[in-house]
Order: structure tokens, then sequence, then C-alpha cells
């Protein structure tokens, strides 16, 4: 049980079994580039965390080192216990973690319904697509998925025709869709209006109980209404944790977002 | 090419239900004009319909390959000419008496049969040889390729290299694949007597036959979950990859069923055009191939076999009158259709059926299949 022993070993002031993700000491080394930087993180089963930090800080490259996207140079990975640092990212998924990406990930030339059922199938082994048929269960949750992110009337659509704010929804949809147990949600809200932007944050507060999901974004106002722990992160590195509130008065943060570029005063 | 819609809105679509929502209307009447061929064609037509439908085996596989799955293979010649060599190979052996060499190989000094040979003196070996052998060797190399993330324009090249190796290799081969000439010059095939009308006729039905139920088999594959996830794979492998599939699998099944495909085709061919040659196998028929789906609709099965026989029957009609100018025509159509027509023949009907005249035009025609 060594893994058990890293848990502890980590320092999480939760109980081992209530751990879902630990992130121990990875550096992400791009040629000399250190984009993470010893950087550790622990997510608890069932809970909201977002994370932000000015353009560069590392935020994409920490959810693509958690997915297999990006190879961690030093550091390790734990996901219920078990080491993926180095898995396939498609064995890591298997694993239960989902992530949305920061521009819309969907397949523009399958239909709504096809995009979520890919995603909603439950044996992704390649021989187990000649089988006929759709399980019920999966049908159900794909139907209840449409109604969640309010795309029902274009479950026929081909994907690529939807609005920017409706890709997003989908995308939320299809990672939903794949019972990950933690969701990671890169910019859910990039290029969507005030209105779209609250109905995103509510529903990701939907979600969070049955499943752990690390937001990234920078909009203040959607981060008001997650209501979240906040990590900041700055080069590659970890900042500080906090509410909103704290995290909105603390000098260390504003002077990290002042400091690096004056175009983002008006989010944080 | 999103099918569950299709299926869903079967009248807006165009004569495109000719291809893959409604197909027996036009296909069924298609289907037996195609049989009574022998008696509607002279024996010459029939046995220049005979090679273009096995050619359009090929076709539909790279529907499967290219058009569903996005790998574009300019190596398609490779398993052609396995296919090709298994069943002459096999030729050449059934018309010797025990211990005696092929005629090119007692030319050529060899005093013993190479061991491949060997074995496809045997009927069955040859039959299996025709269509494991592509099989197997295009699993094991796009499964080595897939594997490394290797994909577009890159394995287009290899692909093309792949023929370019494999054609030269028969050429420098000559004492025991022939060289140049290739391997001809048959007289039976299982008992059966080249060059008779009823071998002739056995043969055109049984390369028919094919076409149909390929065109059948690829059209449920197709409209499975895993042509659901091939094109998905397609058109976004790391959206699919991060869901938890491993695309490596969904495509080399596709290549490997193209290449099996691809070693029907070339069977079959040489048994119709009693011949099999390094000409027929290397880069520039490998390119011919792909421009035939192009010119048919890559997604359209309907499209691949139209597109085989209308290229081809052009073929025969430009290098017989004006031999120089054939590949410079071909160029021009590959040109003309990549730029105007991304859709092939296949995109022009299921166009026409969108306009008013189109439509008309469809009404008429189910009509009177009725």
């Amino acid at each position: 049980m060594s893994a058990q022993a890293t848990a502890s070993h980590i320092g999480t002031t939760a109980p081992a079994s209530n751990l879902l993700l630990a992130m121990d000491g990875v550096t992400v080394d791009f040629d000399g580039f250190k984009a993470l930087n010893g950087f550790s993180l622990t997510l608890d089963r069932g809970t909201l965390r977002v994370l932000i930090g000015p353009n560069g800080a590392g935020k994409s490259t920490l959810c693509d080192t958690i997915i297999g996207r990006v190879r961690a140079t030093s550091g390790r990975v734990i996901f219920k216990d078990q080491d993926i640092t180095h898995l396939p990212e498609h064995e890591i998924v298997r694993r239960g973690i989902c992530r949305k990406f920061q521009t819309p990930g969907v397949l523009p030339g399958l239909s709504v319904v096809d995009n979520l059922m890919i995603a909603a199938k439950r044996d992704r082994r390649w021989w187990s697509s000649f089988r006929h048929g759709v399980a019920a269960e999966e049908k159900a949750r794909v139907a209840d998925i449409l109604e969640t992110i309010g795309l029902a009337d274009r479950a026929a659509a081909p994907a690529g025709q939807l609005a920017h704010g409706e890709k997003q929804w989908l995308e939320i949809g299809m990672v939903v869709a794949t019972r990950a147990d933690l969701l990671l949600l890169d910019e859910p809200t990039a290029g969507m209006g005030p209105a779209e932007t609250s109905q995103t944050a509510t529903l990701i507060r939907r979600l969070v109980g049955q499943h752990t999901v690390l937001v990234i974004d920078h909009d203040m106002s959607f981060l008001e209404q997650l209501d979240a722990r906040v990590t900041v992160m700055h080069q590659g590195q970890f900042l500080k944790e906090g509410s909103v509130a704290a995290i909105r008065a603390d000098a260390d943060v504003a002077a990290v977002y002042l400091g690096r570029a004056k175009e983002n005063t008006h989010h944080v | 090419m999103d099918m569950s819609m299709r299926k869903e809105t079967p009248l807006s679509g165009g004569l495109a239900g000719v291809t893959l929502g409604r197909p027996m209307a036009l296909t069924l009447p298609v289907v037996v004009l195609a049989a009574l061929a022998p008696w509607l064609v002279s024996a010459y037509e029939l046995n220049l319909l005979a090679r273009f439908l096995a050619m359009a085996l090929l076709a539909m596989g790279l529907v499967l390959v290219w058009g569903q799955g996005g790998v574009l293979s300019l190596g398609q010649g490779v398993f052609f000419g396995l296919g090709g060599y298994a069943i002459a190979m096999h030729m050449k052996l059934a018309a010797l008496a025990d211990g005696d060499l092929p005629d090119f190989m007692v030319w050529s000094g060899l005093d013993a049969l190479p061991w491949w040979w060997v074995p496809f003196k045997s009927p069955l070996v040859a039959i299996l040889g025709v269509v494991l052998v592509p099989g197997a060797l295009a699993a094991l190399f796009s499964w080595a390729v897939f594997r490394r993330r290797v994909g577009g324009v890159y394995f287009a090249l290899i692909t093309q290299a792949l023929a370019l190796a494999f054609a030269t290799l028969l050429i420098s081969q000559q004492p025991s694949t022939g060289g140049f000439n290739g391997l001809t010059d048959f007289q039976t095939v299982m008992g059966l007597e080249l060059g008779t009308p009823a071998a002739a006729h056995g043969l055109y039905w049984l390369t028919l036959a094919l076409v149909v139920g390929v065109f059948v088999a690829l059209r449920a594959l197709m409209a499975s979950r895993y042509g659901l996830l091939l094109r998905a794979i397609r058109d976004g492998e790391n959206r699919i990859r991060f869901l938890g599939y491993d695309p490596t699998p969904f495509k080399v099944v596709a290549f490997t069923i193209g290449a099996v495909l691809a070693g029907l085709a070339g069977a079959l061919f040489t048994l119709h055009a009693g011949v099999v040659s390094p000409a027929l196998v290397g880069v520039v028929p490998s390119i011919e191939m792909v421009i035939w789906v192009a010119v048919g609709g890559r997604n359209s099965l309907a499209g691949a076999i139209a597109g085989t026989l209308a290229v081809n029957l052009a073929k025969d009609g430009v290098s017989s009158a004006f031999p120089d100018l054939w590949l410079y025509a071909l160029g021009l159509v590959f040109v003309l259709v990549v730029t105007l027509l991304p859709g092939g023949l296949a995109g022009l009907v299921a166009d026409a059926g969108a306009t008013g005249w189109g439509k008309r035009l469809k009404t008429l025609i189910i009509g009177e299949a009725k």
C-alpha cells in the first residue's frame, strides 16, 4: 500500500479515503521553461475547486498533466490511490477523469446526441463497438444530460451548427456523460455572455457532490457565483488558496495580476 | 456524412437515398441489369466490366479507409498486388506437373522452386493468401504506424514509399517474381478452363456477387457504432482519445479491411485480365485508385463503384485513342474534382436532389422503379 503512504506523505488534512486526486511535486519542463515547478495539489471527493492565475501561470498545463497530454518531468499524479503519471491518455480517462478543452472539442460532423452517446458509452474497447444496440441506461443518461444542458430540441442537429455557448455546454455534457469522478473544465465560460455564464455556474454547482470539479477561469463574477475554494497559481507554482473573498482581498494575488499585465486588471 | 440524420429525414437528402438511405428502389434494377450483362454486352465489354467491378471492391475499401476514417492511403496497389500475385502463383503452379518449374524461372536459370512459392500449390492456401497476406501486412504495418500517432500526409507518404518499394522489389527479383513482365499465361483456375465463355460468365458473376455482398456489409459497418466512432476519430482524434477511447485499433481495423478488399480485387482482376505485373501495383496505379474514389465521392459506396467504372471506362476510351494523353486527362479530372466537387459524383447527385429539378427527377425514377 505505498499509494496510501504517499497520500499521507503529502499531508492532506482530509482522511485518505476522501482524497481523490493528489499532485505531488509535479514539474513539467519544456526545454528549460518550467510550465509547472514542483506543484502540489489535492482534491477531495465531491468538491469544487477553482484555479486561477495570470496567463502563462501553468493552469492549462496542469490539466494537460493530469490527463496525460503532457508528461511530468518529475513528481507524481495519484488518482484514487493509484499512480497515473505514466498511463496512456485513454487509460487515465477510463479510471475516471475527463477534461473539457479550452476551445470547444465537440465533434462537428456528428449530431448532438451522437456526441453524447459516444461519451456515455461504458465499454470503450474497440471490439465492443461492433455490438448492436445501446444500453437503456446509457440512453436514459443521454436524455437526462440533453435536458440538463438545454439542448434537447437540438439533439439531431450537427454539433458544428451550434452557437459557441451551446458547444461549450455540449462539451460539458459530454464530460459529464463519461461518469468521470473528476471533471476538469478549462475556461467553460469563454465566449459567453452574462446570462449564459450565470447558467453555466448553476450547471456546474449541480454537478458538485456527484463529481469532483476543477474549474479554470478568469471571470470574477463567474467565480463569485461558483463560490468555491480558489487556488492561485503563478509561474508554475502554488501562490495562494482561500475563499473568493479572501483571494480577492489578497495583496500578493493582486500584485501578481497587476504586475504581470495591465489588461488583466478587470478580471481579479 | 451524418447517417443518423439521413435516417430521420429520408426525403430531404435527395438522391443520397441511393447511397445510404433507401437503396432498394434503384439498386435492385441496377443489380439485375448487371447480372444480365453476359447476354447484353460483347465478350470484350463483359471482360472490361468484370475488371472494373473487381477494382470497385478496392474502391469501396477506400471509402471506409479514406472517406470514413480520414486515412489517405497511396499504397493500395501493394495489397491489390499481393492478392493478384497470390492467385497468379497458384495458377502457374497448378498448370505444372510435379517437379516442374514455371517457364520464366527456367529461363532465369532457377533449378528449384523458391520456398515461399511452395504453399501456393494448394488452392486453399492461395485463396486464404489472397485475403490473409494483405490483411496481415496491413494490420501489422498500420498498427506500428498509427500507434506512433503518425497520420495525415506523413502516413500517405509512407504508403506511397511502400508502393514504390513493392514494385521495385517485384522487378528486381525477376527469377522468382517474373520481374517487369509479371505473371501471365494462365490456363485453369480451380478446375475452370480460363478463356471459355462459361469461365468468363462464372467469374463475372462471382465478382458481381462479391461487389453486392461487400456493399451491403460495408453499409452496415458504416451505420454501426464502429462506423460512428471511425468518423468521430477522423473529425477529432484527440477528443475521442480524451473520452477514453484508444483510436489506434479503430483505424487499424479500417485499414485492414481496406487491404483485404484490395487483395480480393487484385485476385479477381488477375483472373479477368489474365496477368498481374508491377505496372499494376506501383505508385501511379495506387494514386489512380484514390482518384476513382475522389471522382465517385469518398463517403459513398455507390459513388465509389460509379467513380471506378467511370474513370476506367474513360481510361479505356482515351488511352486507346490517345495513349499519351491519359495521365494528363486523369490529372485534370482529379484537380477539377478536388476544387469543384469535393463530394464527387455522389455529392453532385445529392446536391441535384436538393433542387426542384432533382426532386422531380427522383420522383420520376423511384416512381418508375415501383
